[in-house]
């Protein structure tokens, strides 16, 4: 269970970090600090009350840990330095405008690899620890330990500085921050209940870094469609899994469980966005999410809707599992026939050839269409070729009728 | 996505082991180490191990209740598994570059498999 301390923490995190760098640039020892000052918070606070400033707090423990942890690093270099490089600049006089932002987007920073830009923007935005991170990713701890430090190596080798980018790239590193966002959500979102006991919610902490960036950006209309998109399919989680960690498709799901107030916030987001901003592939993959959300029972879901929203993302963002969607949802509106044909000429992209989800959909059509034989063999196809072993009981389900 | 290296022994790669000269031998070894401390570095390894000889393992069963124990796999058993790499990687592609970089894969062929993970989709 999370304790408020550790919301006040997370929320702290980047302002702290982003003060360190502005004072004393550094970026690496600086978050070294910041995460020990973080750790001394939750370990004094609890017991000895939160202080009146924390901000500032945690400020003067990360500052005094940098000054030790750099004089430490200079006398390993031998001095090499001179003594008038060791006085640290002035403050910078400018207040901290948007520190949560250039902070996310020096952690998205494109020298880096994935898996170094989601373990960096949960340590050093999400204020969280290299074993949380390393709970929740599921990889040990030296390997999550090992990825921050090299990021941060990249980052100094790099000559990245902290500072928002030209605005010519402003577009190009924002959606870096939205692909890794969304890759955090995605590593929580289908993670299975069962295995969940102790990690942390990365879901709830990606919709939170989202949140964050939202308030930064709230004129990007991506920023606002990916924020939607979140809420509006983690509406549905208390719907998506049984006890024993079996899923429930869409289709089957107690709708009376899912969180109407998420779905309510969604669907007011991506509203607003599609009306005011450049339309964009995740408020596209807001708006079909929203139309199944409002739908009271799945047999009232306006696939017309839906379809034609697939065909603008196929259009602006295509990809392989666009297009299987896109199928699934012709097949509801004009019946399974013509979308077995599709299925047939879509295998030709080499993305989908043998994939185990054209298995599951051609199953899915064949069902529909009354050819329960032919659909039994995909079902199984599809189970043996999948890489996920939630789905790959569902199938088997499926299989067995 | 985590995948598993699998570097098995069969007796084509025992007769090419038995042609190499000591410094290949080394060279082999050497190759191993250095690829874990790569993976290490790069922030990929999860952990990567060799195996002792076959003849040293164990078949472990439970019958009525007991477990019984039974010494290694049969003679007969042509292949057994010599060692692995577990690695997390951004993409399939890097998995096989990385078998490729096993010392194994010049004499024989290393096998990738993907691991089975307890994410899905929503259906």
């Amino acid at each position: 269970m999370r304790t408020p301390f550790e919301d006040l923490l997370r929320d702290l995190a980047p302002q702290v970090l982003g003060a360190l760098v502005r004072r004393y640039g550094g970026f690496d020892t600086c978050e070294d600090a910041v995460q020990e000052a973080l750790l001394a918070a939750a370990l004094q606070w609890p017991s000895e009350g939160v202080p009146d400033n924390p901000r500032a707090w945690l400020i003067t423990v990360a500052s005094r840990r940098r000054t030790e942890l750099w004089r430490s690093d200079s006398a390993r270099r031998k001095r090499e330095e001179t003594v008038a490089a060791l006085a640290p600049p002035e403050p910078d006089p400018t207040p901290a405008v948007d520190d949560t932002l250039t902070l996310l987007l020096l952690c998205c920073h494109p020298s880096l690899t994935r898996v170094s830009q989601v373990a960096l923007t949960l340590r050093a935005v999400g204020g969280l620890a290299t074993a949380e991170i390393a709970r929740a990713l599921l990889v040990p701890e030296s390997t999550v330990g090992q990825r921050i430090s090299r990021a941060k190596q990249r980052v100094k080798a790099d000559g990245a500085e902290f500072r928002l980018p030209p605005p010519e790239e402003f577009p190009d590193r924002v959606a870096a921050v939205l692909q890794v966002l969304y890759l955090i959500f995605n590593e929580g979102y289908t993670a299975s209940s069962g295995t969940s006991l102790n990690r942390v919610d990365l879901t709830s902490e990606a919709i939170r870094l989202t949140r964050q960036l939202h308030e930064r950006l709230p004129a990007d209309g991506e920023v606002t469609g990916l924020l939607a998109l979140m809420l509006l399919t983690d509406a549905r989680r208390p719907a998506r899994t049984l006890a024993d960690g079996s899923l429930v498709p869409l289709a089957e799901q107690d709708r009376g469980t899912w969180d109407a107030a998420a779905i309510a916030e969604g669907v007011e987001l991506v509203t607003d966005a599609l009306a005011t901003t450049a339309i964009g592939p995740y408020q596209l993959q807001a708006a079909i999410a929203a139309v199944h959300d409002e739908a009271a029972r799945a047999e009232d879901t306006d696939w017309t809707q839906i379809l034609g929203l697939y065909e603008l993302l196929n259009a602006t963002a295509p990809g392989p599992m666009v297009t299987l969607n896109r199928i699934v949802a012709h097949a509801m509106v004009h019946g399974p026939l013509p979308a077995l044909a599709h299925l047939a000429a879509a295998e030709a992209d080499p993305a989908l050839a043998g994939h185990h989800r054209v298995h599951a959909v051609r199953a899915h059509l064949l069902d529909l269409a009354g050819d329960h034989e032919a659909a039994r063999e995909h079902y199984l196809t599809a189970a043996r070729t999948t890489l996920s072993l939630p789905e790959r009981r569902y199938l088997e389900a499926k299989a067995r009728g | 996505m985590k995948y598993l290296i699998l570097i098995q022994s069969n007796p084509k790669s025992l007769a090419v082991w038995e042609t190499l000269s000591d410094e290949q031998r080394y060279a082999f070894g050497k190759g191993h180490l250095e690829l874990s401390a790569e993976l290490a570095e790069s922030g990929e390894l999860i952990v990567s191990e060799g195996l002792v000889d076959p003849a040293l393992g164990k078949m472990v069963s439970v019958r009525d209740g007991k477990v019984l124990t039974s010494d290694g796999p049969f003679a007969e058993v042509k292949e057994h598994l010599a060692g692995f790499y577990l690695v997390d990687v951004d993409s399939y592609e890097r998995a096989v570059e990385i078998a490729a970089k096993a010392p194994d894969a010049a004499y024989g062929a290393v096998e990738v498999r993907p691991v089975l993970d307890m994410t899905a989709w929503d259906l």
